[in-house]
């Protein structure tokens, strides 16, 4: 592959994680590589990165994209495959000292000699996982503080540290052996579909409904950076929506710089409405990851509001708003305390909307008035029970608006126990499986 | 072209005192080079705006600042008429005929410049920085792009305005709301993140001169566990300074829990933060 062929290739694999990349930008990016050279593989990746990439997000994609069209060598390692104590000893050491060339150098290695799989040609490939089950570098912990402690590196107060900081070594180690292992993939089937497949997604585009724990640890982290932004768009929002009487001092005081003559007229500002918010969330298993960020967002917004209450619900329905504020401390415990102190089921544990719904309709109806906004957060499958249709008017009929948010693609409401297609006929319902799908819906629908 | 090399930039810049990541110093080089604005992002303290000030001093340069916030408009980031002197010129001239009055207080005497103005005119070096962009409107962001892709302003009453001599421009964010997608495009994004422990090590030893070798290492671990954690505001590089410019007034030479535990609000600034970091650092088991 030629140095143009391969940047244009590295572009179409970046715009196919959905960056959005001009002609415009290839083009710099093409004189960064004339003015950087190649001989430095270190300045180019960053040369790339500041003509390519817009934003932060963007960077965890970039990295694994840059490394297999731009990857450190072709082919195997040199010499003998290593053998695997002696692997060991020699990544032991390397981490002991964070000699990073060198972990570097020792992945090669080690996917080299314990991640290969499958002997004929259309079945065989190059395993991360494989490699690392066999080579198990946790296991290393112990050897590696007693070495720098033995060495004399790390006492007093730091001593406390030094475990974690290996911990990240390895962690950093792991991530060494996962390119590696994608770098011989690609080598074998064609850079392209490794790049465009093997690549995980930003956390904003990862569906609610399949992410796994990690991932959510991820998007909670993100929770107070985006509820910054949503308050930002609220306001200028709010700022944009005022129409009102002059306002005679701030007009005056304008005029002076135009010798005493109003040339622009400014409005007096409207007092902020500050509407109320009430969150309904189904918190069963199904659906949790995507409540759970939600109502932490929602949570984070709400000086944004004169009153958010939350309710959560699997098959009855508990007010959750007292153990959300408390909440803020610890997001990762927040699901289970509120499964731990409300009372959410009855007689089963499966979700059952009509009757969460009826029993709100029932106990809570107080508290939807006329200023209120309501949000509905689940995936409306009532497990094949009645899904109370008259509770939901009920409610809409109160409220100043409803929206039901859903975690499930738009095909696949109705299919088997879904009743979102009934809902939907009452109250607006958006799709809603990503953070950034949320993020866009939250920011217009958030009522100013 | 201020730069023949991207070690050229890391080797000026440091002798400035400002010591740049390989990130930071390619970026600056492929900015100067490409002749492109340079957006830098990041965590607030990490040397965003120092960065432009070590541009501006490397190359001799005069630096122009325009600091954004909400509200900031054209009369305040690009230029103004100067009303009551127009206003004076007029009552001055009472004999005169309407257009000799006209062409005279449409001229350069009566025209304020404001920072973007500044920056585009004369012939010496000269830094724009645009300091936390994303406090301004949207409508200012439609006011740089003209500024920024062609270094031009058009006053109406005075025709276009060209720059004779390209000034390098450092826009910085916090990225408290998303910039337009058109402005950038225009520019070279930066992302400035918190330091490898090598560097901040570094940074620390230029900044506090006669901090103990060994304790500034001892210094850069612990803010490096703190960032690992989960907090609300993880400190920054300004905050490491500040810890050991702190631990060198006390006269500490090493690391005990009685003194992490003591100047801890140095680091961190929420009650919640230090709780849970005093937690996890067993500073409670004396």
């Amino acid at each position: 592959m030629s140095v143009p062929e391969r940047l244009t290739s590295l572009v179409g694999a970046l715009r196919s994680h959905g960056i959005r990349i001009g002609t415009g930008e290839t083009v710099d990016a093409a004189q960064a590589v004339q003015a950087l050279g190649l001989a430095d593989r270190e300045l180019l990746r960053e040369g790339l990165a500041a003509t390519l990439l817009h934003g932060t997000s963007q960077r965890p994609v970039f990295d694994p994209v840059f490394d297999l069209y731009f990857p450190r060598g072709v082919g195997a390692p040199d010499g003998e495959p290593a053998d695997r104590d002696d692997l060991r000893d020699r990544l032991a050491a390397a981490l002991a000292a964070n000699d990073e060339a060198m972990m570097a150098r020792l992945a090669v290695e080690a996917v080299d000699g314990f991640g290969g799989y499958g002997s004929s040609p259309a079945s065989d490939g190059w395993s991360s996982h494989q490699t690392l089950d066999r080579l198990r570098p946790q296991t290393l912990l112990a050897r590696i503080r007693d070495t720098i402690r033995a060495q004399g590196g790390s006492s007093g107060f730091t001593d406390r540290l030094l475990e974690d900081e290996i911990r990240r070594r390895i962690e950093a180690f792991r991530a060494l052996v996962a390119a590696e292992a994608r770098r011989r993939v690609a080598e074998r089937r064609g850079t392209d579909e490794i790049a465009r497949r093997a690549v995980a997604p930003t956390p904003d585009r990862v569906d609610f409904l399949f992410a796994g724990k990690a991932q959510l640890a991820e998007l909670r982290r993100t929770v107070q950076p985006l509820a910054r932004k949503l308050a930002t768009r609220l306001a200028a929002r709010r700022r944009r929506a005022t129409r009102g009487s002059i306002d005679l001092r701030r007009t005056v005081r304008g005029s002076l710089s135009t010798g005493g003559v109003p040339m622009r007229p400014v409005l007096r500002r409207r007092r902020p409405a500050r509407p109320e918010l009430v969150l309904l969330c189904d918190v069963s298993g199904s659906v949790s990851g995507f409540s759970d960020f939600t109502m932490l967002l929602v949570q984070a917004l709400h000086d944004q509001f004169s009153k958010v209450r939350v309710f959560a619900f699997v098959n009855r329905i508990d007010e959750v708003t007292g153990l959300l504020v408390h909440g803020t401390a610890d997001p990762e415990g927040l699901g289970a305390r509120i499964r731990a102190e409300a009372t959410l089921t009855g007689w089963h544990g499966s979700s059952d909307y009509g009757v969460a719904l009826g029993e709100f309709a029932e106990r809570y109806g107080e508290a939807i008035g006329p200023r209120s906004t309501v949000f509905v957060l689940g995936d409306a499958r009532t497990n094949m029970s009645d899904p109370n249709l008259a509770a939901v008017r009920q409610i809409t009929e109160r409220a100043r608006r409803v929206y039901w948010l859903n975690p499930e693609g738009r095909s696949q409401w109705g299919t088997g126990d879904s009743a979102a297609p009934a809902y939907a006929e009452l109250v607006e319902m958006h799709e809603c499986r990503t953070a950034r799908q949320l993020s866009a819906l939250v920011g217009r629908l958030l009522p100013i | 072209m201020l730069f023949t090399s991207v070690d050229d930039v890391s080797a000026r810049l440091a002798a400035t005192g400002y010591l740049a990541s390989p990130a930071v110093a390619t970026t600056v080089f492929l900015a100067d080079r490409l002749g492109k604005p340079l957006l830098v992002e990041g965590p607030a303290g990490v040397g965003k705006t120092e960065l432009a000030k070590a541009v501006a001093e490397v190359a001799g340069a005069r630096l122009v600042r325009l600091q954004c916030y909400e509200g900031v408009d054209e009369a305040r980031a690009l230029y103004e008429w100067n009303h009551a002197k127009q206003l004076l010129r007029i009552s001055a001239g009472r004999d005169e005929s309407w257009d000799e009055a006209r062409t005279d207080i449409f001229s350069e005497e009566f025209l304020l410049p404001r920072p973007l103005l500044t920056a585009i005119r004369g012939d010496d070096p000269k830094v724009l920085l645009i300091d936390e962009t994303d406090k301004a409107d949207v409508e200012v962001e439609g006011l740089l792009l003209e500024v920024l892709s062609d270094f031009q302003v058009t006053v109406p009453e005075l025709g276009t305005i060209t720059a004779s001599r390209r000034p390098f421009v450092v826009l910085t964010s916090n990225a408290s709301r998303e910039l337009s997608e058109a402005l950038r495009r225009r520019c070279l994004f930066l992302h400035i993140g918190f330091p490898d422990e090598q560097l901040e090590r570094r940074i620390v030893r230029l900044k506090v001169p006669g901090l103990d070798a060994a304790l500034a290492e001892s210094v850069v671990r612990v803010v490096g566990a703190l960032r690992a954690m989960d907090l609300r505001k993880v400190p920054s590089v300004a905050e490491t300074i500040d810890w050991a410019r702190t631990l060198l007034a006390l006269g500490a030479d090493t690391l005990d829990e009685s003194v992490v535990r003591d100047t801890l609000g140095v680091l961190l600034k929420h009650q919640d933060d230090v709780l849970k970091a005093e937690a996890k650092l067993d500073l409670d088991a004396l």
